[in-house]
């Protein structure tokens, strides 16, 4: 199969799927309000979306923020948990309790607790992204090869130097590996939490605008903002993965 | 200069690695460490480095332990930092000391010449051949100016070709600074080329099985010269001497 083909594919699909899917609509009949064409949720989009770019604008920035502080935090407790033995059996437990625990169960007691709704919905999307930087960079920092460790011993290195000219920069592919999945799950953290802090969260946020269009039946509206949502994620995910090249690409050539 | 003395070392799981060896390291010496794979000639060299400490017996230095900087130690494959260029890794250990950074990169600089590299102070390791970048990995050892250089066979990984030019330069190299080198192979052909002593070493644990100073003559032919032959069959000899009966049926 050649390149132009193969880069052909996925836009052939996806268009026939949705003529098929108009056509459908078209010919059953349905009314819009239990399944809108796509025709429908392109005009839902075009008559409201400054308020649904609005709404994508305040979602993206939740998971924006949430990422950089998912980053830092991973980061940190990473090189914390490779520092002391004793830190990471005391961290390590309750890192993946707080991974497994579903944030639909604890997003309602931060939004309680955190009376700033911004920085509720932060926390709640930092919460659900930060251990993929967590593990990914923790695993990086231990891989860290042994005969460059002696190297660096021989030569009377400090814990500081090892740490900074050594560890951290062999564990930058892990790191931005981890990063790449925490993207997407910073979204969805994002968007679970406006959901749960529904009007009494930020009110601004896509997934909001979801509820919100849901109890009013504007189901072609609902759809041109679920659609927002997964291009942000196709965005979100080819983006960090475009970072990762560059910066891989770029540092060992 | 390096006085080994009964020196044993047991791992943890239990394995001897080494049982009561002693020798006498001369000061300006190639020493090559002869022996099979597995024999503890890589663990001997990392006591030496005090990287590990010996079960039993000690190693006294002439004029006290080395410190920081004064061992030069080049590993089996070239350990370099993907991410810096030849001239940063170069420099690597003069950083790690806290050098001043001007002349640090100077001397890293002289060191990349004098192992023919200084055209390429700015590539990064992706671009280089295997014995480029252990060329680079031995300007490292080499930049500190150390007291003595420990090499766990730096070559193996190369194609003959370039081994051949790598040990001619290595030779040429301590034959110019009187430099004291301890180099640990399995080959015979490489120690009789390098050395100016060997010690055979047998099989797990490790022992000394026999002691030789170089009777090779000659240096611009030394690979041609019949005491260069000579040399390797005597060593060969040895070395069949050392093995278990099981392997030397095979």
């Amino acid at each position: 199969m050649n390149r132009l083909v193969e880069r052909i594919a996925p836009v052939g699909f996806g268009a026939a799927v949705l003529a098929g899917w108009q056509i459908a609509v078209w010919a059953t009949g349905t009314p819009t309000y239990v399944v809108p064409g796509p025709w429908d949720i392109v005009t839902a989009y075009a008559a409201s979306c400054g308020e649904l770019n609005a709404a994508l604008l305040s979602t993206l920035t939740v998971t924006v923020a949430a990422l950089v502080a998912a980053a830092a935090l991973g980061v940190v407790l990473a090189v914390a948990m490779a520092a002391s033995a004793l830190f990471r059996a005391a961290i390590q437990p309750w890192a993946v309790a707080l991974q497994v625990t579903p944030l639909v169960a604890i997003a309602p007691l931060i939004i309680l607790w955190v009376n700033q709704a911004f920085a509720a919905l932060v926390i709640c999307a930092t919460i659900i992204s930060f251990f993929p930087i967590l593990a990914n960079t923790a695993a990086g920092l231990a891989q860290t090869p042994p005969a460059l460790l002696d190297l660096f011993k021989l030569n009377g290195a400090s814990r500081w130097q090892t740490l900074l000219l050594l560890r951290l920069p062999s564990a930058v592919p892990n790191f931005l590996t981890g990063l790449r999945i925490s993207g997407t799950l910073a979204l969805v953290g994002a968007v679970v939490a406006e959901f749960v802090a529904g009007s009494g969260g930020f009110a601004s946020g896509l997934a909001y605008r979801i509820l919100e269009a849901g109890y009013r039946l504007e189901i072609p509206k609902m759809f041109a903002a679920m659609v927002l949502l997964a291009l942000s994620g196709v965005a979100i995910y080819a983006a960090l993965g475009g970072v990762e090249y560059l910066v891989l690409r770029r540092r060992e050539r | 200069m390096i006085e080994v003395g009964g020196v044993s070392k047991v791992f943890e799981n239990g394995t001897v690695a080494l049982e009561n060896i002693s020798a006498r390291i001369e000061a300006g010496e190639f020493l090559a460490l002869l022996g099979p794979s597995g024999c503890g000639k890589s663990t001997l060299l990392r006591l030496l480095a005090g990287l590990e400490a010996p079960t039993a017996g000690a190693i006294l230095w002439a004029g006290g332990r080395p410190k920081a900087g004064e061992i030069g130690f080049v590993f089996q494959d070239a350990t370099l930092l993907p991410w810096a260029t030849a001239l940063d890794n170069v420099v690597l250990p003069l950083r790690l000391l806290r050098r001043a950074r001007g002349p640090a990169r100077e001397e890293a600089a002289a060191a990349l010449a004098q192992v023919g590299l200084g055209e390429f102070l700015a590539a990064k390791p992706a671009a280089l051949s295997g014995g480029m970048k252990m060329r680079v990995s031995i300007a490292r050892a080499l930049v500190a100016r150390p007291k003595i250089l420990l090499m766990d066979e730096p070559f193996a990984a190369l194609d003959e070709f370039t081994r051949q030019n790598l040990q001619a330069d290595l030779r040429e190299l301590w034959r110019r600074t009187g430099l004291t080198v301890v180099f640990v192979t399995h080959s015979t052909y490489e120690a009789a080329y390098l050395a100016s002593r060997v010690l055979v070493m047998s099989p797990r644990p490790g022992r000394i099985a026999a002691d030789f100073a170089s009777t090779v003559a000659g240096e611009a032919d030394r690979r041609d010269a019949p005491s260069y032959a000579a040399f390797v069959t005597e060593m060969s000899h040895q070395l069949r001497l050392v093995m278990p009966v099981r392997e030397r049926a095979v």
